[in-house]
């Protein structure tokens, strides 16, 4: 490959960018400044605008509204086929009147390329995802990995400044995802390229990103580091979109105290709020006291509700009184034995308590 | 594959409706034609059952074989402008909003209410001299007299074409309905235009149906006989035009259905030709 992963073209810089489709908000407005050679991914339910922010960048939308830059070029009014950008898309798109080394030499024949220059990238390209040798099959001789493979190989033939994937792995099974996750993950660790995936799979953003953008009804809900964005989740959707939380309802005094069902609880940071706060807890981080009545701070009672065994986890419903049950989890090697009906506290140590809302 | 099953008789049973109709309706009354075309003809009355080959022979004369030709040729030509024609329109009609292209979609098909005799009459007022579009052409002082353009060949494609239109349409709606938008959007990120990914995208996907297309409009064209007698000369005759004079006007049965059979065997053969080249070019791309 002739990049290098010094090379610093793909930064993306997105301003003010709106789309209406006959009047409905896609996205509401939406500024982001995403640094080259990172991988990006844009997390969130299906209908919040990651997609079609997707699309806009790719010059397949306009937007209603903004501007979209790459590398400080103003593309907004570029049409797609002059953007320098590669893309996978949900349903591939793979050409089904050509084979596999036609549709991954596609790009450099619409450019003119001769044909033995083609032939050798295609090669090439075709090794970069583990498909030598299969350039004469035919798409529909390929299994859904493969066809994936090709896909990605296509995208990226034409060495473009940005490599959009938008869910390119929501076709297949659970295991082959996640083989996919990983190796697309090394693949632009290799080649150093400016990628954004679009996913509504929180573990395969953390799978792969350096960035995370958490997207929410057109608008973004939070930009950060995945274990970042995962530990301190800035709303209560991020805190509950990505894995699973449990939000304690409080008050706070403005001492760095909060109060959560008449219990005092101490919180990590913003410890000088005051009136209705929100805490997430996540559920490996709670702890299961088998003791009723435990009078600490940070700790609720309550009764267990339903204990289920993953095998690689273990979890516990209890219930605090609060509006939904708390889940504790943990490993089975440090679980205690429980029963459902059986009395119990739980303790959500400090550090863990993370204040999403004001 | 594994095996598979042997059809049961209940499977039979559900094919032995359309196969009685297919019998009833197709089969015998092509059967009574083959047989009426070596029948002996009365001068002046009807026919009468007999077997000679008078009616065959007669068909080889250059002037039948060169309307033959003829045939071929000019319904050629009606299914090349249908298929240049509807395949772009269907396939941007398929790219539009929901609502224009249902709307658009209905007023085509609107066209097939209309009859063959309606079509032909229509076109020939329309290309006439006294009343026809060359009026307007003066009224907007483009030329000084009114022109007829009709008849001749032209008029002819022209009709043969336009009944053809809306069937043409039907059989390349479907596929290009299914067509993966994202298809195009793909060859678009590669860095085709949008005029390239037609040509270098679409086309290629949809050949299988352009061609089905090009020959149901081939074998449609060629069944029609109004068209060509109304807006064309007896040099722009279709054999079919012969085969409705022969059994109407001329009241010559066996030789109308000897002309029939041969024109139904030549336009399978032209169906056959085209079926090789289309598997042959395929294998090769």
């Amino acid at each position: 490959m002739s990049r290098s992963s010094v090379d610093v073209r793909g930064g993306l810089r997105l301003e003010g960018l709106v789309k209406r489709f006959d009047g409905v908000l896609a996205v509401a407005g939406v500024d982001l400044e995403l640094p080259p050679g990172k991988l990006i991914s844009f997390l969130g339910p299906s209908g919040c605008g990651k997609t079609t922010m997707l699309r806009m960048i790719a010059g397949l939308e306009r937007p209603t509204e903004g501007r979209v830059f790459l590398d400080d070029d103003d593309i907004t009014d570029r049409p797609a086929y002059t953007r320098d950008i590669g893309m996978v898309f949900q349903s591939l798109a793979l050409f089904p009147h050509l084979n596999v080394a036609g549709n991954v030499g596609y790009g450099l024949r619409i450019r003119g390329a001769e044909k033995d220059r083609i032939a050798a990238r295609v090669d090439e390209l075709l090794k970069l995802v583990s498909l030598e040798g299969m350039g004469d099959r035919r798409i529909q001789q390929l299994s859904g990995g493969q066809r994936q493979r090709v896909a990605t190989a296509r995208a990226l033939a034409l060495e473009p400044r940005l490599f959009l994937l938008d869910e390119p792995l929501s076709a297949l099974d659970a295991n082959l995802r996640e083989q996919l996750q990983v190796e697309l993950r090394l693949l632009q660790q290799q080649l150093g390229i400016t990628t954004i995936i679009v996913t509504h799979d929180q573990r395969e953003a953390m799978t792969m990103s350096d960035l995370v953008v958490v997207m929410n009804e057109g608008r973004i809900e939070q930009v950060g580091a995945p274990l970042e964005v995962y530990r301190r989740p800035g709303s209560p959707f991020v805190a509950g979109f990505i894995g699973r939380t449990n939000l304690l309802r409080g008050e706070a005094a403005g001492d760095g105290g909060v109060t959560v069902s008449g219990r005092p609880f101490d919180v990590a940071g913003e410890a000088d709020r005051t009136g209705e706060v929100t805490i997430s807890v996540r559920p490996e981080a709670a702890q299961l006291v088998v003791e009723e009545g435990v009078a600490e701070r940070n700790v609720l009672p309550g009764t267990v509700v339903f204990v289920r065994d993953l095998g690689e986890l273990f979890e516990c419903f209890v219930d605090c009184g609060l509006e939904e049950h708390v889940i504790v989890a943990g490993s089975p090697r440090d679980w205690i034995p429980v029963r459902q009906g059986a009395k119990v506290s739980v303790r959500f140590p400090a550090e863990a308590c993370v204040v999403v809302v004001p | 594959m594994s095996e598979r099953e042997r059809p049961s008789a209940r499977t039979y049973g559900v094919l032995a409706l359309p196969v009685a109709m297919l019998v009833i309706f197709f089969l015998i009354p092509f059967g009574i034609m083959v047989a009426t075309s070596f029948y002996h003809r009365i001068e002046g009355a009807f026919y009468e059952p007999a077997f000679e080959l008078a009616n065959w022979q007669r068909l080889f004369q250059p002037v039948f074989l060169e309307r033959a030709l003829f045939s071929i040729w000019i319904c050629m030509l009606a299914g090349l402008v249908c298929i240049t024609v509807a395949f772009p329109f269907t396939y941007f009609l398929t790219r539009m909003r929901r609502r224009a292209h249902l709307a658009l979609l209905i007023v085509v098909l609107s066209a097939l209410s209309l009859s063959e005799v309606i079509v032909a009459f229509t076109w020939y007022i329309l290309l006439g001299r006294s009343s026809g579009v060359s009026n307007i052409f003066v009224w907007l002082g483009l030329f000084s007299e009114p022109v007829a353009y009709q008849p001749s060949f032209a008029a002819v494609l022209l009709g043969l074409s336009y009944i053809a239109f809306p069937f043409c349409v039907l059989t390349l709606y479907p596929q290009l309905t299914r067509l993966d938008p994202e298809i195009t959007e793909a060859a678009q990120t590669l860095g085709a235009s949008p005029w390239r990914t037609f040509w270098t995208v679409v086309v290629p996907i949809a050949r299988p149906i352009i061609i089905a297309g090009f020959l149901l409009v081939f074998v449609f064209t060629l069944g029609s006989y109004l068209i060509a007698d109304f807006l064309g000369r007896p040099e722009h005759w279709t054999l079919s035009v012969f085969i409705a004079n022969q059994a109407s006007a001329q009241a010559n049965v066996p030789f109308a259905s000897a002309m029939a059979i041969f024109l139904t065997l030549l336009s399978l053969v032209v169906v056959a030709i085209v079926g090789v080249i289309e598997s042959r070019t395929r294998r090769l791309a």
